[in-house]
């Protein structure tokens, strides 16, 4: 071979080295500058694959480092019942973070933008393990929800057959408090029972039979406040934002963005075989978003709804999700102080309990 | 370019001279070489980033180098100025011609069936359609056009692509002679090779009886491309790689910079209805390219996105009636309206050259909506290829996105308009009959209407 045709192959061979090299160091998965392992994380929305890890595995005590992405619209990384701040993803923009667990568990990561109609899809799990073997017995031995412990069917329709005429008012209510029985003060009384529970047993009682409905509704009202601050109203109102707003609407009415045009949910239609009619009615995309259980939620304001509902079962709701609607599960994500103060803030839309706790 | 300084009494940059004058950036094979290798490797970059980089192509070297930055570059600067200059350092055909011409320079062992291109593919007939090189590469843009929404998005896709074409191109060297994949095939070859004809650049023989009486044809041997150089009617068929004017023992063949267009105005001996349909398709291509991508209907554009469905059907089937049938259709339409023809075809081939300069001006302007306010995305793509979050030459996060909203209208009318007279010009000088002429014109009135409202609004 004459000696420039060697040079050139010599010096096309060593360009072609190098390109490919690059190539094969950017496809390693999670290659990059620090020690320790480094977790890889793309964030999709769920109809492009969602999370590109379901569960992360680490151990108590011990960082994970994560490299976090997001692979088409802005989504976001964050932890459930944790304080820490959500980290915003851009597209094709590199996040890193190291989260150190203390205790042995599973946490659930979860998106926080509304990244799309399945955004509360966006679930996975880090799954830490410990030394201490008693950590999964412990786990059992917590308290059951009160749903569970009450037996409550969580799918059944529990719209309220009273309503009241006008809107009941807490603050009208609190001048009645003397007047209440014990039991109606109690807070076991709220957490177990529906404000039209409480209402129809109100109602029975001889020393207010002189309170016309209306006034009792105040009563019941009152009741209700009395279970919040406004400090878990406050708090409440920043996560209802955050992670309901999307579907149940700002003002509870169930018009949030991501159920815009979606069907609004009827609970009588829960697991009948075949919706036929409605799959006709729709459109494609349509029937395809009804198909994978999505709906526009039930009206907050409409006070069947809510005064049908105590708060063990909203908790229950909360906790579990499903109902055969799109409604995710809110268990590992809220804290039981977050779960409380929600609910409290939820009957809101149905009684005007906020003047009240001010 | 300085190194083709021309003087006004000597068109010819390189006069038959002592060896010891000749510029070695032409006769050397080197420099070639070295851009060749170059682009090759960048090729090679760009189909593992393609494939293996970032998904979000805005923060990928494959999207970013080849939808932005090469296929500005192509059109802003390599085709006007240069002819068909991105073909001399065109990776694709490379590997194949090393490999089938034994060497990377000439006169190792071949390798190679070495086969003639099929004369039923170059021409075979379709009716009355004579099916030249062209009608593949016609074919071959509007496949482009009907999946570009999706190519220029999707990095893995582009990767794909590239892959595919690059093997594509080395089995076809294997098998056929000379660079089959890029005469006949190569969509982008068919662009490149219409609007080459603007160049202010020509590779052209000195003198014609000095070829006339040499009887081996060097030139021809040589060439990659199976152009015989003394043949060369315009710009379209040469690859600009200069292989002819280092082999000619009479040191009979330059370089020559020469006026813009020029092709334009020569009168040509014989002209041919692929090439005329070639230069429609084109025109067609950045009308519909235009509307889908920068025209006010949002529900095109996620049509042309959803490849496969009933929506892109419906769009695939309309880009594809528009810009093969319909802006043909209208040329001729008007050609007709502009007095009787014996043949059809012959009169679409005879009067199709005022096109060519509309349809560059048109791919220009759509060139600049898009280029300016994309080339910022050039720079950290450089330092971060794969879109990892690498910073390789601290480039990584340069911000440089200047506004061009002002000017970018304003460069686009300017370049729309220039087409239009350049086209008028083009229709006088072509057109049998001054009436043929005004309906030439009225033609390219409609369409540099039509890209005004597209473009500038």
């Amino acid at each position: 071979m004459k000696k420039p045709e060697l040079i050139a192959r010599i010096f096309l061979f060593l360009l072609l080295i190098a390109a490919g090299a690059a190539g094969v160091i950017a496809a390693v998965p999670a290659f990059g500058p620090g020690s320790g392992e480094i977790h890889e994380l793309h964030a999709r929305m769920p109809e492009n694959g969602g999370w590109s890890l379901d569960t992360i595995s680490a151990k108590a005590g011990q960082p994970i480092h994560l490299r976090m992405t997001s692979d088409d619209v802005l989504h976001s990384f964050a932890i459930g019942q944790s304080d820490r701040p959500p980290v915003d993803l851009y597209p094709g923009k590199w996040e890193e973070t190291t989260l150190v667990f203390d205790q042995p568990g599973r946490y659930t990561f979860y998106c926080t933008r509304w990244c799309g109609r399945n955004h509360w899809r966006m679930r996975g799990t880090i799954l830490v393990t410990g030394e201490d073997v008693e950590t999964a017995a412990q786990a059992e031995t917590q308290e059951k929800p009160l749903y569970l412990a009450l037996d409550l069917n969580l799918d059944a329709p529990h719209n309220a057959e009273i309503v009241p005429q006008r809107e009941p008012s807490a603050e009208r209510g609190r001048a009645l408090e003397q007047r209440l029985p014990a039991y109606a003060l109690d807070r076991d009384t709220y957490l177990k029972n529906s404000p039209e529970t409480v209402w129809k047993r109100l109602r029975t009682e001889p020393a207010l039979a002189d309170l016309d409905d209306a006034a009792l509704w105040d009563a019941v009202a009152w009741i209700w406040a009395r279970q919040t601050s406004p400090e878990k109203l406050a708090k409440a109102a920043g996560l209802y934002a955050t992670n309901c707003a999307a579907c149940h609407g700002e003002t509870g009415k169930g018009d949030g963005v991501m159920v815009e045009g979606l069907p609004r949910f009827d609970p009588a239609n829960i697991h009948k075989e075949g919706h036929a009619s409605t799959s006709e009615r729709l459109g494609n995309n349509q029937m395809a978003e009804s198909e994978m259980g999505l709906s526009a939620p039930g009206d907050f304001t409409d006070p069947k709804l809510l005064l049908g509902a105590s708060p063990a079962l909203l908790e229950g709701k909360l906790l579990r999700g499903g109902m055969g609607t799109g409604m995710p599960y809110w268990g590992p994500i809220f804290t039981e102080e977050e779960m409380d103060a929600l609910i409290a803030y939820l009957y809101q839309f149905a009684m005007d309990t906020d003047a009240a706790v001010q | 370019m300085s190194q083709f300084t021309v003087q006004e009494h000597n068109p010819h940059v390189f006069e038959k001279g002592a060896a010891s004058h000749r510029n070695p950036l032409i006769y050397s094979r080197w420099p070639l070489f070295i851009a060749r290798a170059i682009t090759l490797a960048g090729f090679v970059l760009t189909i593992l980033a393609g494939l293996f980089g970032s998904v979000v192509g805005s923060q990928n070297f494959a999207i970013i180098f080849v939808w932005i930055a090469w296929w500005t570059a192509l059109k802003l600067l390599f085709i006007p100025l240069g002819g068909r200059s991105w073909c001399a350092v065109c990776p694709i055909p490379m590997p194949g011609e090393w490999i089938s011409q034994g060497g990377i320079f000439p006169g190792g062992k071949k390798i190679g069936l070495g086969r003639k291109w099929p004369k039923q593919l170059t021409l075979g007939k379709l009716g009355v359609l004579n099916l030249h090189g062209t009608w593949l590469q016609s074919a071959g843009f509007l496949m482009i056009g009907l999946f570009s929404a999706v190519t220029l998005t999707t990095p893995a896709l582009t990767g794909w692509v590239l892959l595919g074409i690059i093997v594509l191109s080395f089995g076809l060297s294997l098998v056929f002679e000379k660079r089959a994949f890029c005469n006949h095939l190569c969509p982008i070859g068919g662009f490149t090779g219409l609007y080459a004809q603007a160049a202010p650049v020509e590779i052209r023989v000195k003198d014609r009886a000095v070829c006339a009486a040499h009887t081996e044809k060097t030139c021809y041997q040589n060439c990659p491309w199976g152009v015989y150089v003394t043949a060369l009617q315009d710009n379209g068929p040469c690859g600009m790689c200069m292989e002819c004017i280092r082999v000619c023992p009479h040191d009979n063949v330059s370089i020559n910079l020469r006026e813009f267009g020029k092709d334009f105005i020569e009168s040509r001996k014989s002209s041919r209805l692929d090439e005329a349909f070639l230069a429609l398709v084109m025109l067609g291509c950045v009308m519909a390219f235009s509307a889908v991508f920068l025209g006010p209907w949002g529900e095109l554009r996620r049509a042309a996105y959803q490849v496969g469905s009933a929506n892109w059907m419906v769009y695939a089937a309309g880009f594809l009636l528009f810009a093969g049938l319909l802006i043909p259709g209208l040329y001729a339409l008007l050609l007709r309206l502009g007095g009787p023809v014996e043949k059809f075809g012959k009169s679409m081939a005879r009067f199709s050259r005022p096109l060519l300069p509309l349809g560059l001006a048109a791919w220009i302007a759509f060139t600049i909506s898009f280029a300016f306010a994309k080339l910022s995305y050039v720079l950290p793509v450089l330092s971060d290829p794969f879109g990892r979050g690498w910073d390789l030459f601290g480039t990584a996060g340069v911000v440089w996105s200047p506004d061009v909203s002002i000017i970018s209208p304003i460069l686009q009318a300017a370049v729309l308009l220039g087409g239009l007279l350049w086209m008028g010009q083009a229709a006088r000088r072509d057109a049998d009959t001054a009436r043929r002429a005004l309906f030439i014109q009225i033609y390219g009135l409609m369409i540099t209407i039509a890209m005004l409202f597209l473009l500038v609004g």
